[in-house]
């Protein structure tokens, strides 16, 4: 089993580089299995093609516009995932939904995408997250090791372990 | 009666790019280019150490990462006058072109190709003729009749599925589609190919750079890759010989397909040789430095005037005064605070002043640079032209092969004239790839050359002393010069200015009101169906704009994902 959590976003935005703050983080509090690779995307485009091909899921997190109160945890699985990359756009998903486009037409797309994130309080520029999303850190990298256990893959938590 | 024609944003780009048309009796009278994004990185810079502002740059964007990184360690090395081990510079030279080729790659076949290639039409192709034709062509392996029918069936199964997905925004039976289906079988196949090679030039990237996207590896002083002849922990010679088959393969696509692909599709549209010469005084730096100071360079670059080879003049090295004073940048159309007239660099300033489009005042979030006043074009056509003038031999044996393939498909004698137009873009590009290949498999013969020397230098220690400090990093990146400009005072950033690519080509008006890049190429553009402007899409791609590090970012919650409206 192949599977990759990508943090997408543009850290120099504040809350746009929640994707990408969550990478760093994770495999800090995570013993994360050896079936799953971390990948940060940054504001990336093409360049991700070989990484995201043929996975058996994929779980990307960024920040998500969904009109929800700033600071509300999302999960987007199923039909309204590509509803995401359709309507919900901010600069790098452009090239990261013809990434998946492309993927799509030659036969390598992930088996299952699952977009985890939080509405943001603050695109200004900054490199700090606000202190509302900052907050949600620990539950959103929660999410993503539940997202992970759906798959049948557990990754303990390193402070759990040591005590 | 004129009918005004806004595509909000122009799409297969990086960023945000806003152009407006005036279309009268089927051509384009005046134009304006807005970039719909606030940057300010350079303000996030103000205060910093000059050391970390490499790996902030290169979080502007996600298509050119490593080339902020590399011009803004080129700056801070230029502001200390500091010389890199020659490792250093090949290692970095490696990542450049590699990166530049996949660039390049990708926007033919995946961003730009589609405003030529009918993919539907493809569907009609007799795959044993597109065969016949593509192996008369070029030596390629994936020419077979056999290749080209399994692509035929698996974009027939695409299409059927009504799902275009990728292919969403083509613009089928437009017009000005004017591919043969055997072509455009060709090309698609070939679209398809691209991806397959294209990570090899990533491989590349990513193996010298530690990472990709986003490298790692630069520190002011020279990369952080610890060379070794033994070690496994670090860059190997075991590595470097799997760099080396990646090249070979990135020499065989480029050379038998990109530049045979761009000549053959160049031979079916030859009035978009004449379409889109625009502002043909051209800018470009030399790059690929072969010494540790950046005086001598493989590649040349510098300008020339009014589109006329003679009139170059070289750019010769990283303090070459040319350059460095020529550069200036006007805020009269832009939405920042001005009233000081153009400003260099080293004194530019970034204070939002945002308005809302005025066409006669001010429109773009986009600067508007000139170089001794005047608006520049800059990317792979003033490139190859600056190659083509200082004599560089590669080039002009590339530039040749492509435009006799592209006079035997056109039957009529086409010579380097068309190069000043929007399908010539393309070509300068394709011919650059060729060069830059050529060039890729040099700097590793001098890495290892070097390495068997027994010096595994990379880096040398940077000091900063008191006082001001300034100094500039140019790069002749893959759409064209790049350049970051940096104040230093005590050894913190006193000033942060980065003049990018798309910046010169996608500027608004100037001091002066002069048109930028973008909006003086426009000019005559044919436009056969307003509502479907594919002419301007043509023209425009042809620079292979990307806005996400000329501009910055707004909410685009809600709003359609393609506006165009012709009123």
């Amino acid at each position: 089993m192949r599977v990759v959590v990508l943090g997408a976003g543009n850290i120099l935005l504040s809350d746009e580089g929640i994707g990408v703050r969550v990478i760093e983080r994770l495999p800090l509090a995570y013993h994360l299995p050896p079936e799953v690779s971390v990948i940060d995307g940054g504001t990336c485009g093409m360049e991700m093609l070989e990484d995201l091909e043929d996975l058996d899921a994929l779980v990307m997190v960024d920040a998500i516009r969904g009109g929800e109160a700033p600071g509300t945890l999302i999960r987007l699985v199923g039909d309204a995932v590509p509803v995401f990359f359709k309507t919900k756009l901010s600069p790098h998903q452009i090239g990261l939904s013809d990434v998946l486009a492309t993927l799509e037409l030659v036969g390598k797309a992930p088996k299952t995408t699952a977009i985890l994130g939080v509405q943001p309080v603050s695109l200004a520029l900054g490199m700090e997250l606000t202190p509302e999303v900052e907050e949600k850190m620990p539950e959103l990298m929660r999410m993503v090791v539940d997202e992970l256990a759906l798959l049948g893959l557990t990754a303990p938590s390193i402070a759990a372990g040591a005590t | 009666m004129s009918k005004r024609v806004t595509i909000d944003p122009v799409t297969r780009i990086e960023g945000h790019l806003r152009v407006d048309v005036e279309v009268d009796e089927g051509k384009v009278k005046k134009a304006w280019a807005s970039g719909q994004m606030w940057r300010g990185v350079e303000n996030i810079l103000i205060g910093r150490d000059p050391r970390d502002a490499w790996a902030i740059t290169q979080r502007i964007c996600g298509v050119c990462t490593t080339v902020h990184a590399l011009a803004s360690v080129r700056a801070v090395e230029n502001a200390l006058q500091l010389e890199i081990p020659l490792n250093a510079q090949y290692i970095r030279n490696l990542i450049i072109l590699a990166h530049a080729i996949h660039d390049h790659i990708v926007h033919f076949y995946h961003l730009s190709a589609l405003d030529w290639v009918d993919v539907t039409s493809a569907l009609k192709a007799d795959p044993g003729k597109a065969a016949h034709l593509a192996e008369s062509l070029s030596t390629w392996s994936g020419n077979s009749k056999a290749e080209f029918t399994k692509v035929k069936e698996r974009l027939s199964g695409f299409v059927g599925t009504g799902q275009l997905g990728i292919f969403t925004n083509g613009y089928w039976g437009h017009p000005a589609m004017k591919l043969p289906p055997e072509v455009n079988l060709i090309a698609t196949a070939h679209y398809l190919q691209a991806l397959e090679v294209q990570r090899y030039a990533n491989k590349i990237v990513a193996v010298l750079g530690s990472k990709t996207p986003h490298i790692q590896n630069v520190a002011v002083g020279g990369v952080a890759n610890a060379l070794a002849v033994d070690s496994q922990s670090v860059l190997t010679v075991e590595r470097l010989l799997a760099v080396k088959e990646w090249i070979d393969k990135l020499n065989d696509f480029v050379k038998n397909v990109y530049l045979v692909d761009v000549a053959v599709v160049g031979g079916f549209y030859p009035d978009w040789t004449t379409i889109g010469r625009g502002i043909v005084d051209y800018l470009s730096v030399p790059d690929i430095p072969l010494d540790g100071k950046g005086t001598q360079f493989a590649l040349p670059g510098g300008h020339i005037a009014g589109g006329d080879l003679a009139t170059f003049k070289a750019i010769t090295s990283f303090n070459d005064q040319y350059f460095r004073d020529g550069v200036t940048e006007s805020v009269k159309h832009s939405w920042y605070e001005g009233g000081k007239g153009p400003l260099h660099p080293y004194k530019g300033e970034t204070r939002p002043q945002y308005t809302d489009f005025q066409e006669n005042a001010k429109y773009s979030w986009l600067k508007a640079p000139t170089f001794y006043g005047k608006p520049m074009q800059v990317g792979p056509l003033p490139r190859v032209l600056a190659m083509v003038a200082a004599k560089h031999e590669p080039t002009i044996a590339y530039a040749t092969k492509a435009l006799d393939l592209v006079s035997a498909v056109a039957k009529t004698k086409v010579g380097l004239g068309a190069l000043h137009s929007t399908i010539g873009r393309h070509a300068a590009r394709a011919v650059s790839c060729a060069v830059q290949v050529d060039e890729l498999g040099k700097q590793w013969d001098l890495l290892l050359a070097n390495m068997a020397k027994g010096d595994l230098k990379t880096f040398n220690k940077p000091v900063f002393p008191k006082g001001e400090i300034s100094g500039v990093g140019f790069h002749e990146a893959p759409r064209g010069v790049l350049s970051h400009w940096v104040v230093i005072g005590d050894g913190k950033i006193k000033n942060y200015q980065c003049v990018v690519p798309t910046t010169w080509n996608a500027a608004p008006r100037n001091e002066k009101d002069e048109p930028g890049a973008y909006e003086a190429c426009l000019l005559d553009t044919p436009v056969a169906v307003p509502d479907q402007p594919l002419e301007v899409l043509r023209t425009v791609h042809s620079f292979d704009p990307c806005l996400a590090c000329a501009v910055h970012i707004v909410d685009v919650e809600n709003t359609e994902v393609v506006k165009v409206k012709a009123a």
